[in-house]
């Protein structure tokens, strides 16, 4: 119970971050990326307000045992750079380029009732779901051999 | 688009931080989106609750702004159906392909200096803004 309340705060603070930032906004994200046009360097003061806090926080944090409400730190365990893992960050922002919506806000802008987002949502999803059955496909036939 | 001073973006980044922070401090959780996101599609692990109270947050994170500041959230987003599919399909795929987005690698992974964070996160700027310059510059769209 405790776990959820944090889970909901920290969703509302991430929120609303992105609100008074405006990096909900997709035509703020294109300014960014437009680096040839009228260059707006919003989202590289977000980012960097943002890897600030976590830069300090997290090394704080991490020299704990275990989270407040919790027995373990979840952390990705893999270290080494793959391809999947390029060519994956190479089509992610081709696709982010084109809308300028990326996860985060794209769960951000769901209630604002914009018909464009609810295009863009189901597509998104539809990667994500396409991505883990193809993840479970080879697995599948191996163990079938 | 409405003015944003460069305090209001440090202000809006650090929150984010915060809310990274506050997940990992409280739940040992890192605060991506993508990972978050695919948990509720895999409902087995049996987890998935803490995911869909987060990005429920999230989703209401704008109107708690509007409750506060009292001013209404507008977006601009003007794109042909599409590209909004196509664009939408590239996300997705390729966020779960690279295991992580602008939260995760971005506000997280850079924030530890995982090395594998640092070249996601140079891979997608550099295609998105190619993206972009094609867009806008070579085929003249907005």
């Amino acid at each position: 119970m405790k776990a959820l309340a944090v889970a909901l705060i920290a969703g509302l603070v991430f929120g609303i971050g992105l609100t008074i930032s405006d990096m909900i906004n997709p035509a703020r994200v294109l300014a960014f990326l437009d680096v040839s046009g009228a260059w707006d360097p919003t989202l590289a003061l977000v980012l960097l307000g943002a890897t600030g806090v976590t830069a300090l926080g997290f090394r704080m944090i991490l020299r704990r045992q275990r989270p407040m409400f919790g027995s373990q730190f979840r952390l990705p365990s893999r270290k080494e750079v793959d391809v999947p893992l390029v060519w994956g960050a190479g089509l992610f922002g081709i696709g982010w380029g084109m809308v300028g919506l990326c996860p985060g806000p794209a769960f951000g802008v769901l209630l604002l009732g914009h018909w464009e987002t609810y295009v863009f949502f189901p597509a998104m999803i539809a990667g994500m779901l396409t991505h883990a059955a193809l993840q479970r496909a080879p697995r599948a036939a191996r163990s079938e051999a | 688009m409405r003015h944003i001073s460069p305090s209001s973006a440090l202000l809006g980044g650090v929150l984010i931080g915060i809310a990274a922070v506050t997940l990992l401090l409280f739940n040992g959780r890192i605060m991506g989106v993508t990972g978050i996101a695919r948990g509720v599609m895999e409902p087995q692990r049996r987890d998935w609750l803490w995911r869909v109270v987060f990005l429920a947050g999230l989703a209401a994170g704008p109107f708690v702004y509007t409750a506060m500041i009292g001013a209404p959230v507008t977006i601009e987003l003007t794109r042909s159906v599409p590209v909004l599919i196509v664009g939408g399909f590239l996300v997705g795929f390729g966020t779960c392909a690279a295991n992580g987005c602008t939260s995760g690698h971005g506000v997280c992974g850079l924030g530890l200096l995982s090395r594998r964070s640092v070249m996601v996160t140079v891979t997608f700027m550099i295609t998105s803004m190619a993206t972009v310059f094609v867009i806008r510059h070579l085929l003249g769209g907005a």
